[in-house]
């Protein structure tokens, strides 16, 4: 049975898993990004984490970044995961696999997928400090949503 | 029957995830102003973008008896 390469659960993220479902025989090199719960934000003490997300939707969109990748680097193989739920400091959030014939498209893959799941996919965090709690939203200070939906390709 | 998701401090904010609407025809941007007069408390509600069975859409779009509309504040995954 073919494992789904872009899910978002509530269970810890395995890399090595998700390492598999992009090792391919033709790839040279396979990228890892971690994207890790942070204890300490401009000066604030983040206790945990809690993440939500719209699960079809963000699955969906995750599919969708990995095709902008396969389709601005040809050959690459990528699987996205991301975890909803309580996390605590230094879990993974998420983990992004990219593999690729030659180097350069893999890091170029990854780098994008991340900030793509910054612009377009719904997941939301929610952080807990020691003296009160928030959602955070809009990490990447932009006005897009003003406008409706998400530019289509925009990097 | 259409209906309405709620995300993350939207939906801590109206104290549920969903809602309906009877109507048989209506544009996002009616659904919006539903929310907003339903809800007047919830933050970030003309900020939100739409998605209407999973697809963003904009806040002229017609959405039908059956759809499903989520407004999706914005997100903060990664």
């Amino acid at each position: 049975m073919e494992q789904k390469r872009y899910r978002v659960t509530e269970e810890p993220l395995d890399s090595t898993a998700i390492i598999q479902r992009v090792t391919d025989k033709n790839a040279g090199a396979v990228t890892v990004f971690i994207g890790t719960v942070r204890e300490m934000t401009k000066g604030k003490r983040t206790l945990s984490l809690t993440y939500e997300a719209y699960v079809p939707m963000a699955e969906k969109k995750l599919a969708q970044i990995g095709a902008e990748i396969e389709e601005k680097w040809p050959r690459t193989i990528i699987a996205i995961e991301h975890r909803i739920g309580a996390l605590a400091i230094s879990d993974a959030a998420v983990v992004i696999a990219v593999s690729s014939p030659h180097r350069d498209a893999s890091f170029k893959g990854s780098r994008y997928a991340i900030e793509r799941i910054k612009e377009i996919v719904p997941i939301w965090k929610k952080e807990h400090w020691d003296d009160g709690s928030s959602w955070i939203g809009d990490q990447l200070e932009t006005t897009a949503y003003d406008e409706g939906a998400p530019k289509e390709g925009e990097t | 029957m259409i209906t309405i998701l709620l995300f993350a401090g939207m939906k801590e904010a109206a104290g549920t995830d969903k809602l309906t609407m009877d109507r048989e025809q209506v544009s996002v941007a009616e659904v919006r102003q539903f929310v907003k007069e339903t809800y007047p408390a919830i933050p970030g509600t003309e900020r939100a973008m739409a998605a209407v069975n999973e697809e963003f859409v904009p806040d002229q779009e017609l959405i039908r008896d059956g759809d499903t509309i989520a407004f999706i504040p914005p997100v903060s995954g990664g």
